[in-house]
């Protein structure tokens, strides 16, 4: 590959970044290297979100697409051939963009230093959406948001008032063709000042062969986990390969019946075909991540740094998913569930790949569960994935109940599965399931539960599957709401 | 209580002045001014343990990474090694014992950030460990405080206790919270000639921070000068704890010669700066069939961390606050500061006040299950007398409540919210959802408004009018957000008459106005508020003066200054051009304004006066559901009332409110501190420490402002709002108690920790199966 600088288009033209360390972040490059200082850094973490700044990238259909990302925890390269708005753009000749005015109306800013990002993830919305969203998919389009001072209502409120003000006109064609432009240059080989390297290969073969040349270099999908390695724990990462740029990594299409997603979907779009493809799959996409991490973070990343904690994988694991792994050009299939040996280690080779999680349509009852302090935007204390079927005789003939964080890795309950299968799906057969869990797992006490509360919960999750599996209503909290004194 | 209509734009729901600035990402937070040529930036060197002793700092290696200018150690430091506001007890840098995870004990200046932060990782740090004191168990075991316990008792407590036909007793504990202002610590120290340092620094309080500065440095208070425009956030945060980075970054600069400015990281913002107090209560009550208190016994003990910081005032009010709106007739006290090896803490938004609330609402809310009452009766039935001079109108420590509207504001709110009616739709829900159960609670607040440190009650302004009539306000308060500039622009444009846009505020700055209190106890626009107006009026008496020499008569009281004009009878003047002849006519036209709130002593002995001006009050009904299985909760519904006089601007006052009751949401719920067994905080950083997001604001979210000028002659007859709405959370929590108490047998206790995490709800509902310890 040819080395040449990264190149993006910024405030209206092309810029050129040559110099840099490729783990310099979005961040650092606008505020220290710019002196942009309208994005803040709140958290350097990706969870405060007073750095988002919104990507734009040309789809398939050649139309401009707005995602809100955490500068913070985005590296140089990952500009590479795209568009980047910070709050600095959004006013233009006709004055403050509707957002920022409606935002002044409704007094939803007070201290303020939230209020960029705020109005930076809104922005990649009202352009991406132009009826106005709902109170839900405004929360959702927020949950990476954190404000400490207005309690939101003004928020919220601001955004419906902006979509409801006339619209502002946004002309797209300029930035679209200058990411056409910046398509044609070759794939990115970028070479830092102090000898830092950052490769975006655009094929699988590109990636394949760079992945064993250089089995040192660091993988890095969305950044939205090894960002922080270099922002928290100053970690020195000398050789990067990008996948954001290799076109076969991020399809989704059904593959012999099964679902395929590439490594590096976007856990945004992976979820969006998995809600289609999946039943109660979406009460798990809402909850996991928040919107900027959702654009940034892919499911092969979540997959694929192994973490115990990872909220896709208990879900994955029952629904059978299966990897596609690559090393070269040979492929492997393995299942999800035994590829995580020990803590934060996998069964991948050196110089192998994650190309694709495969996921089997549910046979039975199916369904995803998150136990968190905080409703949106948390790790999960407990996580669970479900699945049951049963046969003619009313028989558990399938039973995967796999959970995370209660183990060193996401992990199946054998005890709890094997005093369900061949016993009548039945009240009293799950409570012995429930008792049998007590002998799946040795959970660990942290910041996020102790181990007598997880233990408790993962059986207890089990009693809501058994709920929801019988279709009643009334035990989930999502759905209620305040109570109506109609007919009192 | 009814006022004359202040001059306009006092009373109007103008934005924040600095809100176009906000939105459009060009308010210059201290990180985005520019940065002088030659600028070091710093970072710090922590301790690897909770209580130890300092036996090596190898830093030659951190001396020899790249661009590294400078290395401190306490060494190094000419002047007092110290930050601590009141005592003594705050190392700048640990010099031979380590006193809790986190504690700085070198700091780092390179010609960049990454440099520094780089350079302290190359550290060995050699500590010979010693026992720590982590939590209030074992510093009451070990008798470990930062400040001696203190007693109080009123009235014959065990004679009440003897005569009341019930007596019931419980224990508490509510956890310590953490301030998450958005933007985090950050000094930026600029040498000037002539043995001067310009600070500036994201504080509260600019002047403490000088006078730690110069005590650090050895220095005199004139050598330096503090200033701060505006806080990403503070809510008490940066009121002490903003003292150690300016000294450090100043010790650098001088060492230097050159700019330094010195950042926290997040993480190490939440590992070394100190939070709310966690506290914990035993508690014995007598009360009467209705639940009216007859006697109170109260050990209250809260977690100081290692040192003192504002530890003795913050428990103080706790102690001024655990009455919130209910009289006490007898009351035996024991409060007990402790000491542990873990983070100083320090002012956070209510100063002890919910600390103290939160014990008073729990002993009423158990009494009324106890009882099989509605907790509402209960609490109405133990509200002070609402007229002046009744049996039941003096404060345990003392003071008259003269200005009581907490049972008037809590029936128009029950009203308002169809309390009684819900209540029972609830039950009714309830007795048919074994998974699910709901909750409602209505809880009053009563807070006392002024420090308790009477000496503190002051301010002063400076205000400028210049020859093109335009006019530039200094005051002792700082901005963090809660509009204080906002509301001291409308006073100073309201005096003079003028469109906002002719007022401008300068940043604060301790060469404008000196010896200034913190900006805190909610009382920024009560005391600088005054101060300013005193500095109008002193100009305004001149140009009257003036007017009637140019009239040829009349008299200066009927000059007018409204709408860009200055009026006596049938002459009139811009105000423009009125200022550009006093200019001539050699008439000064600035001047400064000192304001002392009147009326109120506190003895700090015995914990007795009218420390509070006046008292501003609240109240919230909140609706909320548990799901029972794994403890999850939501808040469905709040109703909030409140009280801020005569607002100066009702959409700030709506801001504080929400924005209050969203914060003190957190603090019960969802904000949780977790230190592990060495005493590391594992909670630090928003990936582990979770405050409110916008899917945890009530959908029904109904708040409004309670009808009533402020009794006393504060600024516009308003009342103060920072701290108040905070405590309205507190029926988020009652809420919680009461749904979990409908999963439980009728009149069973409940045993609720705060926060009320999914965790210590399901403590809760399995209380009596021994399944939760700790």
């Amino acid at each position: 590959m040819i080395e040449r600088p990264i190149q993006f288009y910024f405030r209206g033209g092309l810029r050129q970044i040559a110099g840099p360390s490729p783990t310099r972040t979005v961040l650092q490059y606008l505020r220290e290297d710019l002196r942009q200082t309208g994005s803040k850094e709140g958290c350097a973490e990706g969870d405060c979100g007073a750095c988002t700044v919104v990507l734009g990238e040309l789809d398939a259909d050649g139309s401009l697409r707005l995602r809100a990302v955490n500068a913070c925890i985005q590296f140089l390269p990952a500009l590479d051939g795209k568009a980047l708005f910070t709050v600095e753009d959004l006013a233009d000749a006709d004055g403050l963009h509707p957002l920022q005015q409606a935002l002044i109306d409704h007094h939803g800013a007070q201290c303020g230093f939230c209020t960029p990002g705020f109005a930076m993830s809104l922005f990649a919305r009202y352009h991406s959406q132009p009826d106005c969203p709902n109170r839900a998919e405004l929360e959702d389009c927020l949950s990476g948001n954190l404000c400490r001072c207005t309690g939101y209502r003004p928020i919220l409120d601001a955004a419906q008032a902006a979509w409801q003000a006339p619209r502002r006109q946004w002309d797209s064609a300029p930035v679209a063709a200058a990411l056409r432009q910046l398509a044609a240059l070759p794939p990115l080989h970028y070479r830092a000042a102090d000898g830092g390297e950052s490769f975006s290969p655009r094929s699988l073969a590109e990636l394949a062969a760079l992945r064993q040349q250089h089995p040192a270099a660091r993988l890095v999908a969305g950044g939205t986990d090894v960002g922080l390695w270099v922002t928290k724990q100053g970690r020195v990462l000398d050789s990067l390969i990008q996948l954001g740029a290799v076109t076969e990594l991020k399809q989704i299409a059904e593959v012999d019946g099964q679902l395929e997603i590439g490594a590096a979907a976007p856990l945004h779009d992976a979820f969006a075909a998995l809600s289609q493809w999946t039943p109660h799959w979406a009460e798990l996409a809402r909850r996991f991540a928040s919107t900027p991490v959702k654009h940034a973070g892919t499911l092969g990343g979540n997959i694929a740094n192994g973490s115990p904690i990872g909220d896709s994988m208990p879900a994955l694991i029952a629904l059978g998913a299966t990897l596609r792994l690559q090393r070269g050009d040979v492929c492997r299939e393995l299942a999800l569930e035994d590829f995580y040996l020990a803590y934060q280690r996998t069964a991948l080779a050196e110089g192998e790949f994650v190309r694709a999680v495969r996921v089997p349509r549910p046979l039975g009852e199916f369904r995803a569960y998150k136990v968190a302090k905080r409703h949106d935007q948390d790790i999960s204390a407990v996580a669970a994935g479900m699945q049951v079927h049963t046969n003619a005789a009313g028989q558990v003939s399938l039973a995967r109940l796999a959970y995370g964080g209660m183990a060193a890795t996401p992990r199946r309950a054998e005890q709890a599965e094997a005093a369900l299968l061949g016993a009548p799906w039945s009240a009293a057969s799950v409570r012995a399931a429930m008792a049998a869990l007590e002998g799946d797992f040795q959970p660990l006490s942290d910041a996020r539960a102790r181990a007598d509360y997880r233990r408790h919960v993962a059986a207890q999750l089990l009693w809501r599957f058994w709920l929801d599996s019988q279709g009643q209503a009334g035990h989930r909290l999502d759905a209620l709401a305040p109570i109506s004194l109609e007919g009192c | 209580m009814r006022a004359d209509t202040p001059p306009k734009p006092v009373g109007h729901a103008l934005p924040h002045e600095s809100a176009a600035l906000h939105v459009s990402g060009a308010a210059h937070y201290l990180d985005d001014l520019p940065e002088l040529a030659g600028t070091l930036h710093a970072a710090i060197g922590q301790a690897p343990c909770a209580h130890g002793r300092l036996r090596a700092l190898q830093l030659d290696a951190v001396r020899a990474a790249p661009g590294v200018r400078a290395v401190l150690t306490a060494v190094d430091i000419p002047g007092d090694n110290n930050c601590g506001p009141i005592l003594h007890d705050d190392p700048l840098l640990a010099a031979d014992e380590v006193q809790f995870y986190g504690q700085p004990l070198f700091v780092v200046a390179a010609d960049s950030r990454e440099q520094a932060r780089q350079a302290v990782r190359l550290a060995q740090i050699d500590i010979e460990p010693l026992p720590a004191l982590l939590d209030i168990d074992s510093a009451v075991a070990a008798e470990s405080w930062v400040l001696p316990p203190f007693e109080m008792q009123r009235g014959e407590v065990d004679a009440a206790f003897a005569a009341a036909p019930h007596r019931l007793s419980g224990q508490a504990r509510v956890g310590g919270q953490e301030h998450f202002y958005l933007e985090g610590q950050i000094s930026y120290a600029q040498p000037g000639d002539d043995d001067s340092l310009h600070v500036w620094c994201s504080t509260q309080h600019p002047s403490e921070m000088q006078q730690l500065i110069a005590h650090a440095l050895g220095w005199r208070a004139h050598q330096i000068t503090v200033s701060c425009r505006r806080m990403g956030g503070a809510f008490g945060g940066k009121e002490s704890q903003s003292a150690q980075w300016a000294c450090l970054a100043a010790l650098l600069a001088v060492r230097t010669g050159r700019p330094v400015k010195l950042r926290l990281d997040r993480d190490e913002d939440m590992s070394a700066t100190g939070k709310r107090h966690g506290f914990q209560y035993q508690w014995q009550a007598a009360f009467a069939d209705d639940g009216r208190l007859a006697g109170l016994k109260l050990e209250m003990a809260s977690h100081c961390g290692f040192s003192a910081d504002l530890s003795g005032p913050v428990n103080d009010r706790a102690i001024c606050h655990l009455d919130n709106a209910y009289y006490l007739d007898a009351l035996a006290l024991r409060s007990l500061r402790c000491k542990t090896h873990t983070v100083s803490n320090t002012a956070f938004r209510g100063f002890g006040g919910p600390q103290g609330m939160f014990l008073i609402e729990t002993v009423l809310d158990d009494i009324a299950r106890h009882l099989q009452l509605d907790p509402l009766a209960v609490r109405q039935a133990n509200f002070y007398d609402s007229e002046p001079g009744g049996a039941r109108s003096v404060t345990h420590y003392g003071m008259p409540v003269t200005d009581n509207i907490a049972p008037a504001l809590v029936a128009e709110l029950a009203a308002r919210c169809q309390y009684a009616q819900r209540r029972q739709a609830i039950a009714e829900f309830n007795a048919a959802s074994p998974t699910l159960k709901r909750g409602l609670a209505l809880t009053p607040v009563k807070f006392g408004i002024s420090f308790n440190a009477t000496h503190f009650n002051q301010a002063g302004a400076l205000v400028h009018v210049y020859t093109d009539g335009t006019v530039l306000a200094s005051h002792g308060g700082t901005e963090m957000g809660q509009g204080l500039y906002t509301k001291i622009r409308q006073i100073v444009a309201g005096e003079f008459g003028l469109p906002l846009a002719d007022v401008r505020l300068a940043a604060t700055d301790t060469s404008r106005v000196s010896n200034t209190s913190a900006t805190a106890a909610s009382s920024g626009t009560d005391l600088n508020g005054k101060a300013a107006q005193a500095a109008c009026q002193q100009i305004k008496a001149r140009l009257a003066a003036l007017m009637v020499e140019l009239a040829g008569g009349g008299s200066a009281d009927a000059v007018r200054f409204a709408d860009g004009q200055v009026r006596l009878a049938d002459f009139s003047l811009p105000f423009a051009e009125l200022a550009m002849r006093a200019y001539r006519a050699r008439v000064q036209l600035w001047d400064s304004g000192f304001y002392r709130t009147p009326d109120i002593h506190f003895d700090p002995v015995s914990k007795l006066g009218r420390p509070f001006y006046y008292f501003a009050y609240g109240a919230a009904a909140c609706e909320v559901a548990i799901d029972t299985l794994t403890g999850e909760s939501r808040v469905l519904r709040a109703d909030l009332l409140h009280d801020v006089g005569q607002s100066i601007n009702p959409a700030l006052d709506i801001g504080q409110i929400e924005g209050g009751f969203v914060q003190g949401m957190g603090w019960l719920t969802s904000e949780e501190l977790y230190w592990r067994a060495d005493g590391k905080l594992m909670t630090h950083a928003p990936s582990t420490y979770k405050i409110p997001t916008a899917a945890d604001v009530p959908a029904v979210f109904n708040v409004a402002l309670y009808a009533n000028a402020n009794r006393e002659d504060s600024i516009h007859r308003s009342k103060a709002v920072g701290e108040p709405p905070f405590m309205l959370a507190l029926a988020v929590f009652f809420a919680l108690r009461d749904a979990v108490a409908a999963a439980l047998p009728a009149g069973a206790p409940v045993q609720l920790d705060a926060p009320a995490t999914p965790e210590a709800i399901v403590c809760a509902l399995r209380a009596g199966s021994g399944a939760c310890a700790g």
